[in-house]
């Protein structure tokens, strides 16, 4: 019965988004005017709708109704609750109808609160919208239908894997979603600007939110997948340029260059075809990303939700979705009326170069990630790693972290360099104490060097542009202006002593002997066997103390064995100081010939590791900040406009009974 | 230039510049859709086919029985190489074909890899014995020098000792007539 009311109001938001599509777009020309009116209400129901369809799925999970064949395959009823529910989008099906319910109901957000563009250019908006939903409504429907029915019953669900009963794989995905589906409300904004041509500070302010609140998903999605992947794949590596970290990566590089341009249009009225342009890009990036994940067509270690036909069809809505945007930007972008003009040394001309790098990053990540591709085609077998993406990024990283320091201190419009110089010297300074202090220490390769000393002047210059304000009354996009920067620094200070001071050591030690890593010494002091409910594990009991005084600390790293289906993984321990990771990784059993059996340890100790994770939330923080800040001033804004109307109809009303 | 004079204007995209993006991105449809047409082959093959098999000299994986050296199977007659282990799964899905492979008269050597002897003892008597010869690749040296990458994996070898075919994967029921078809082309 359920499942039946979930199809039934899938299929009517699918028609309300059919007719979204239409009346939006007949209400452009005169003669349709007059369907005007019922778009916004269309799109709010369709959102509703979207979500009841949702909430039944999420109930059939959570009372796991067997008859249904999506809940028999991925479910089971000995699941904890919070798993069950969180198993309505731990699938493909599911995972979609949460993508399609964000959209609908984001969409219908739009459709309600969203009065500063020109009615023609919503009405153009909304129906993008419903254009891009009506795509997925028709994959759902057609291809993966989440409520089909499965006969007969059976006595219990398939989907008791304990691996992925794991609350950080829970909701990384819709995380990850929120950003995607907040950049496909920027894709229907940038459609609707280029329909009407009416591109400008006012597209830019109804743009923004979306923008942002997409951009902090997007951050904190690629943090939480570093952290996950450093300590779960017990490689001791936080970032490995694999395809689907890439396709993460990808819509996050177009998110802030978009999020840059924005405030440029927003404040200046400059930069028009190019930032709706980047909002074409954004969204494609997410598109193509999910479509390099799901379609399998690249190897990855996340090989998971792969299937062919599922790729074709996504290629197809990319093709039509994408490709119909960028066909109109083409026809239309010239037409779009010149913005205002800048000098190079100038806010916008920073921001015009924070965008061109980061586009040329993005440009350098998606070939790597394609390349492979193109190789195949042409007969050989590569995979594109560290040594292409990590000294090619760099190459527009840096420049781009130097206009970074820089960038916020300039005016508008024209600015003289001669008029920060002075805050400059700080900055400089630390940048040349970071080198002297990395040159001293000795054998740090030049790119951890080069990130370390740009780190230090970071910090220092990110936080300029508090100089001289009342602190109480900076804004709040300020405030998270400065936080993200700030945490720019940060990651940036994380991954360079990482990758200049980790110390990693490859030991195979008896029962009772002690080794050293980096400031620690290590005693195994025994290995026990321990069992979970469908393992069985080694244990290794590691006494650590750091220095010589040090208070000794005990740690487990485990190496399990799984029965069903058969798997060796390793459980690191991680042991976090203030100033530093220890990361202990238990191998094998080593030969043993004199009886006493040698454990083979591997051993990291890394500096200032977290500094990468702390900077990412910090980044995602500064987002918020702005966001709050925004959307308090939009609602103010709004707020007064209430108020003014009510007032006018009030005396309105007066005049006529006086 | 002076930061003092009027603000340039910024200069418009030449025409072609405004189509570059569709243009990359239709290029990416076409390359992605050629390429979900003809799904990624995972498996690497080896370079050696067509050549000479590597000299290698293999101690017996059973007392008793004899070891395996290239030149011991460089005499005239085609030859089936099949690298297996004790410790793998599918090596015992394929033992049946194998057998029926022997019963036909195709002489089967053994390179079992990184096993151990009792545990191999297990493993032919519960999934047969095909093998004339067994030897005991315990460092998994041979096998890579024979460009496998897993176990099992199997090589059809003709006389003159070069590698004619290889074939990745547990041999399967369908595939039996294939492999005796091989084995026919090296004898030529």
């Amino acid at each position: 019965m359920i499942a039946e009311l979930g199809l039934a109001a899938l299929w009517l938001a699918a028609a309300l988004a059919g007719l979204q599509l239409v009346a939006g777009a007949l209400a452009l020309s005169a003669r349709g005017a007059s369907l005007g009116g019922i778009v916004r209400p269309v799109a709010v129901v369709q959102g509703l709708l979207a979500l009841i369809a949702f909430l039944s799925l999420v109930y059939l999970f959570a009372v796991t109704d067997l008859s249904v064949k999506l809940v028999a395959m991925n479910s089971h009823s000995l699941k904890p609750l919070i798993f069950r529910v969180a198993g309505t989008w731990g699938n493909h099906e599911g995972s979609m109808l949460l993508w399609v319910t964000i959209m609908g109901l984001a969409g219908g957000l739009v459709a309600l609160i969203e009065r500063r563009l020109p009615e023609p250019t919503m009405l153009a908006t909304l129906a993008g919208q419903a254009f891009v939903s009506l795509g997925f409504y028709a994959f759902l429907l057609i291809a993966s239908n989440p409520f089909e029915r499965l006969w007969p019953v059976p006595q219990e669900g398939n989907g008791l894997n304990p691996l992925l009963q794991d609350l950080g794989l829970a909701f990384h995905p819709p995380t990850l979603y929120l950003g995607y589906v907040g950049l496909s409300i920027a894709f229907s904004f940038a459609v609707g600007a280029l329909v009407t041509r009416e591109v400008g500070p006012a597209f830019a302010k109804a743009m923004r939110p979306w923008v942002l609140g997409a951009w902090i998903f997007l951050t904190i999605g690629i943090t939480a997948g570093s952290y996950w992947a450093y300590y779960e794949l017990g490689w001791g590596g936080w970032w490995f340029w694999d395809p689907v970290e890439n396709a993460s990566l990808m819509p996050w590089l177009a998110a802030t260059a978009l999020l840059h341009s924005c405030s440029v249009l927003a404040a200046r009225n400059a930069l028009r075809a190019w930032t709706v342009m980047l909002g074409v890009v954004a969204f494609s990036m997410s598109m193509i990303g999910t479509f390099l994940v799901r379609s399998g067509i690249l190897t990855s270690v996340h090989a998971f939700a792969v299937d062919p036909e599922r790729g074709t069809f996504i290629l197809a809505l990319l093709a039509i979705n994408i490709g119909g945007a960028l066909t109109l930007f083409g026809l239309r972008a010239r037409t779009v009326t010149e913005g205002e003009r800048f000098a190079v040394t100038s806010r916008e001309g920073a921001l015009v170069f924070n965008n061109v790098m980061l586009s040329a990053i993005l440009g350098i990540v998606l070939f790597g990630t394609l390349y492979p591709l193109l190789a195949e085609s042409m007969g050989a077998k590569v995979s594109v790693g560290p040594p292409y993406f990590t000294p090619m990024s760099a190459l527009f990283a840096v420049p781009m972290l130097v206009v970074l320091a820089v960038g916020p201190l300039l005016r508008w419009r024209r600015d003289k360099f001669s008029r920060i110089g002075k805050m400059m010297v700080i900055p400089a300074m630390l940048v040349v104490a970071g080198v002297l202090l990395t040159v001293m220490l000795g054998g740090v390769p030049l790119m951890p060097t080069i990130g370390l000393a740009l780190a230090l002047g970071l910090v220092w210059a990110s936080v300029l542009p508090l100089e001289g304000r009342n602190l109480l009354r900076t804004p709040l996009p300020v405030w998270g202006m400065v936080t993200a920067h700030l945490g720019i620094a940060v990651a940036l200070l994380g991954m360079s002593c990482e990758s200049a001071f980790s110390v990693e050591k490859l030991v195979a030690i008896r029962v009772g002997e002690t080794t050293e890593v980096g400031p620690w010494q290590i005693k195994l002091d025994a290995v026990e066997p321990v069992a979970g409910p469908n393992w069985t594990a080694l244990e290794a009991r590691l006494l650590m103390r750091y220095g010589d005084d040090g208070r000794v600390v005990e740690l487990g790293p485990q190496s399990r064995s799984f029965w069903a289906p058969p798997q060796q993984t390793s459980e690191s321990a991680l042991l976090t100081r203030w100033n530093g990771q220890l990361y202990t990784v238990l191998g094998g059993e080593a030969d043993a010939k004199d009886g006493r059996s040698r454990w083979q340890l591997r051993l990291w100790w890394k500096p200032f590791v977290t500094l990468i994770w702390l900077g990412g939330l910090m980044i995602a923080l500064g987002g918020a900040l702005a966001l709050v800040g925004r959307v308090a001033s939009d609602l103010r804004r709004i707020i007064a406009r209430d108020k003014i109307e009510y007032r006018r109809e009030r005396q309105g009303r007066a005049g006529r009974y006086s | 230039m002076s930061t003092d004079s009027t603000p340039e204007p910024m200069r418009k995209a030449p025409r072609w510049a405004i189509w570059l993006p569709l243009a990359l991105f239709f290029a990416f449809v076409v390359l992605v859709s050629v390429q979900l047409r003809n799904p990624a082959d995972t498996n690497v093959a080896s370079t050696l086919i067509g050549k000479p098999m590597p000299a290698f000299d293999l101690p017996p994986a059973l007392p008793g029985r004899p070891g395996l050296s290239s030149a011991a199977i460089t005499d005239g007659k085609p030859h089936l190489v099949n690298i297996f282990a004790s410790w793998c799964v599918p090596c015992g899905v394929e033992a049946p074909q194998l057998a029926a492979l022997a019963r036909s008269g195709v002489p089967i050597e053994g390179i079992s890899v990184r096993d151990r002897t009792e545990d191999l003892q297990v493993f032919l008597k519960t999934n047969g014995d095909p093998y004339q010869s067994i030897g005991a690749d315990d460092d998994g040296k041979v096998q890579l020098a024979l460009g496998s990458s897993g176990v099992p994996e199997t090589y059809v070898i003709d006389g003159k000792g070069v590698i004619r075919y290889q074939h990745i994967g547990e041999i399967r029921e369908d595939q039996v007539p294939m492999i005796l078809g091989k084995l026919q082309e090296a004898a030529q």
